[in-house]
C-alpha cells in the first residue's frame, strides 16, 4: 500500500514544474456531422497511470489516435518536462488494440523490429541489432519470443511484442489500447507488472483504454469515464463510487459474489475488510502489505 | 551442355538468370501485399499501352508500354488511397478497360497478328543488347529493394501501423507498384503476357510455405524462380516446347510440393 500511497502523492501533487506534464485540452472529435466526443480535458504526470474506461463507442480509441495526430481534431496537447528536454514535441509511445496481419506471412519478431528500427535491409544482411532487441524484449518478459513468428504469438505475447516496440525509443507518454479479449489471465496479470515497473523507473505517462475494471482498480492512480467526453475523472475509489459510472456499467455491478470481471467487487470488497481466506488477489496484495 | 553452342540458347539462358531472380524478388512483396490481381492487371493495361504506341507512332511500342504501364500503376495506387471503394473492384474496372481499350486499338485496320508474339512471349528473341538493359533494371531494382525494403514489410503487416511507424504508404506502394510495372512491361515480350503474373505470384506463394524468416522467404522465393527458370528452358529446348509456359509449369509443380511440405516447415 505504501508504493500505491507514494504513486499517487507524486501523481496528484498540483506542482507541475517538477514533473513531465501532459495536458490536453478541450480536445474535440468530429466526422462529418457526427460527434465523436468533445471537449476532453486530461492533466497527466509521469509516473501516473491514467486508464480510461467507457462503453463501446465512447470514443476512447478515437481519443488515442487524436493525440497520436492520426485523427484530425480541435483542441491542444501540451506537454512541459522538468528538464524541457522535449517540451512541446513528447515522444509518443502507441500500442494498438489490434494489429490485423496475415498470420501465415513469414515473419519473426526481430524481422519485424528489424524493419521498424534499422535502415539495414532485412532480406539481404543480418541484423545488426539483435542485441538491442533481445534487451528490448526482456524488459516485456518475452525474450525466447525472438525468432518467433509473429503469426504463432498468443494474443498476450503480441501484445507485449508491440508494447516493447513502442518502448524504442522511450517515450515521454505510452498510450496503450487494450484489445477486449484475446489475451489470457496470465498474459494480462504480466501485463500490468510491466506497466507497473515502467512507472516505478521511467520517466513517463501512461495513458491506458482498459476494458478490465477489476485491473484499473488494482493499477490506476486515475480513472477517467469516457461516453463522447469525460463523464467523470478522479481516483479509481471516486470514479467507481460516482453514480453515473453505476448507471453505465450497471449491469456490470449485479451478482457482486463474483471476483472477476469489475472493479465494483474490488471496491465493495475493501468496505468489506477483506474477509478471511477468501484468496482474491487483492486480499493477497493487502496481506502482504500489512506484514 | 550442347544446347549453349547456339548463340540464341546461350542469350536466353543468360536472359532467364537475369530475369528470374528479379521476378523472384518482387514476388515477395506482390505475395505479401495481396497484389496479385494488380500484378495481373499491369499485363492487361499492357495491351492499351502497346496499341498506343503503334497508333502514336512518335514512340516505339516499347518505350510507350513502359510509360503507360508506370502511369497505369501510379494511377490504381492513387485512386485505391483516396477512393472507400474495394481495391478489387478498383482494379477490375482499370483492368477490363486497359485490355479492351488495347483490343480495340490493335484491331483497327486489322492489324493484330503483329502484337500477337506479346501474347506467349519468346525468350529466344532476346537481343544482346536488350540483355544489356536487363541487367540494369536487375541492379536498379536490387538497389531501390535494398534502400525501402524494411518499409515495404512493415507495410505488408498493416497499413495503419506503418503510418503509426511515420511511414508514407502511398509514396512507398506508389514506387513498388511502379517498379513491377516496368519490370512486367520490359519482360512481356519474352515471357508472354499470358502468363508473366505466374511469375509474379508463384516462387514467393511456394516460398511462403516453407519459410518462418523474411530471410528465408526471399532465398527460398528467388532459388524457386531460378531453378524453374532454367530447368524449363532446358525442357522446352529438349522437347521443343514454349519456354515462358513450361517455366510456369515447373514453377506451379514447386508450389504444390511445398504445399505438402509445409506442416514439416512451418513453426
Ligand atoms: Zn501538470
Ligand atoms: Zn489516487
Ligand atoms: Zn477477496
Amino acid at each position: 500500500m505504501l508504493k500505491r500511497l507514494f504513486r499517487h502523492s507524486k501523481g496528484e501533487g498540483n506542482d507541475c514544474s517538477k514533473l513531465c506534464c501532459t495536458k490536453i485540452e478541450n480536445f474535440t472529435v468530429k466526422v462529418g456531422k457526427l460527434t465523436i466526443f468533445e471537449d476532453v480535458n486530461l492533466h497527466v504526470h509521469c509516473g501516473q497511470l491514467t486508464a480510461v474506461i467507457g462503453p463501446n463507442g465512447a470514443g476512447k480509441s478515437t481519443l488515442l489516435r487524436a493525440i497520436l495526430g492520426e485523427i484530425s481534431h480541435t483542441g491542444t496537447l501540451k506537454y512541459a518536462d522538468a528538464k524541457g528536454k522535449h517540451t512541446g514535441k513528447p515522444i509518443i509511445g502507441y500500442v494498438p488494440q489490434y494489429l490485423k496481419f496475415d498470420v501465415s506471412a513469414p515473419i519473426t519478431v526481430l524481422d519485424l523490429f528489424s524493419a521498424c528500427r534499422s535502415h539495414r535491409p532485412i532480406w539481404l544482411m543480418p541484423s545488426n541489432i539483435r542485441d538491442e532487441v533481445e534487451e528490448s524484449l526482456k524488459r516485456v518478459k518475452a525474450a525466447n519470443l525472438i525468432d518467433r513468428r509473429l503469426g504463432a504469438l498468443s494474443g498476450g505475447e503480441l501484445q507485449r511484442v508491440l508494447l516493447a516496440l513502442a518502448l524504442n525509443p522511450m517515450p515521454d507518454i505510452l498510450l496503450l489500447d487494450e484489445p477486449v479479449s484475446g489475451v489470457d489471465q496470465n498474459g494480462l496479470e504480466i501485463f500490468y507488472n510491466i506497466l507497473e515497473d515502467l512507472q516505478n523507473n521511467e520517466d513517463m505517462a501512461i495513458i491506458l483504454i482498459s476494458h478490465d475494471l477489476n485491473m484499473v482498480a488494482r493499477h490506476a492512480d486515475q480513472v477517467v469515464l469516457m461516453n463522447k467526453g469525460v463523464v467523470c475523472s478522479g481516483t479509481p475509489e471516486e470514479v467507481f463510487h460516482d453514480s453515473r459510472t453505476r448507471r453505465i456499467f450497471g449491469m456490470l455491478t449485479e451478482g457482486g459474489a463474483n471476483h472477476g470481471g469489475t472493479g465494483f467487487v474490488w471496491v465493495e470488497h475493501k468496505k468489506k475488510k477483506h474477509q478471511q481466506g477468501c484468496g482474491c488477489p487483492d486480499c493477497a496484495e493487502a496481506e502482504g502489505d500489512e506484514e | 551442355m550442347e544446347w549453349l553452342e547456339y548463340d540464341f540458347m546461350k542469350n536466353a539462358f543468360l536472359a532467364v538468370l537475369l530475369i528470374t531472380p528479379l521476378f523472384g524478388l518482387l514476388s515477395t512483396m506482390v505475395v505479401s501485399n495481396r497484389m496479385a490481381f494488380f500484378s495481373d492487371s499491369l499485363g492487361h493495361g499492357a495491351f492499351t499501352g502497346l496499341a498506343i504506341g503503334a497508333v502514336v507512332g512518335i514512340i516505339s511500342p516499347m518505350e510507350s508500354l513502359i510509360l503507360f504501364s508506370v502511369v497505369f500503376a501510379l494511377l490504381i495506387t492513387w485512386i485505391k488511397n483516396k477512393s472507400s471503394a474495394s481495391t478489387d473492384t478498383i482494379i477490375g474496372v482499370f483492368s477490363s478497360t486497359g485490355i479492351a481499350l488495347g483490343l480495340m486499338m490493335m484491331s483497327y485496320g486489322g492489324g493484330f497478328n503483329k502484337f500477337s508474339n506479346y501474347l506467349i512471349g519468346d525468350v529466344l528473341s532476346i537481343t544482346t543488347q536488350e540483355l544489356a538493359s536487363l541487367l540494369l533494371v536487375l541492379v536498379l531494382v536490387f538497389i531501390i529493394w535494398g534502400l525501402m525494403f524494411n518499409k515495404l514489410l512493415v507495410l505488408s503487416i498493416n497499413q495503419s501501423f506503418a503510418r503509426s511507424r511515420g511511414i508514407d504508404v502511398m509514396l512507398t506502394e506508389g514506387i513498388f507498384a511502379a517498379m513491377v510495372a516496368v519490370v512486367v512491361a520490359i519482360s512481356i515480350q519474352w515471357v508472354g503476357l499470358l502468363i508473366i503474373n505466374s511469375l509474379l505470384v508463384l516462387p514467393a506463394a511456394a516460398a511462403r510455405n516453407v519459410s518462418n524468416s523474411v530471410k528465408q522467404y526471399h532465398a527460398v522465393s528467388i532459388g524457386s524462380a531460378m531453378i524453374s527458370g532454367i530447368s524449363g528452358l532446358i525442357l522446352a529446348y529438349h522437347f521443343n516446347m514454349a519456354a515462358g509456359a513450361t517455366i510456369v509449369v515447373i514453377s506451379a509443380l514447386i508450389f504444390f510440393i511445398t504445399l505438402l511440405l509445409k506442416p514439416r516447415f512451418v513453426r
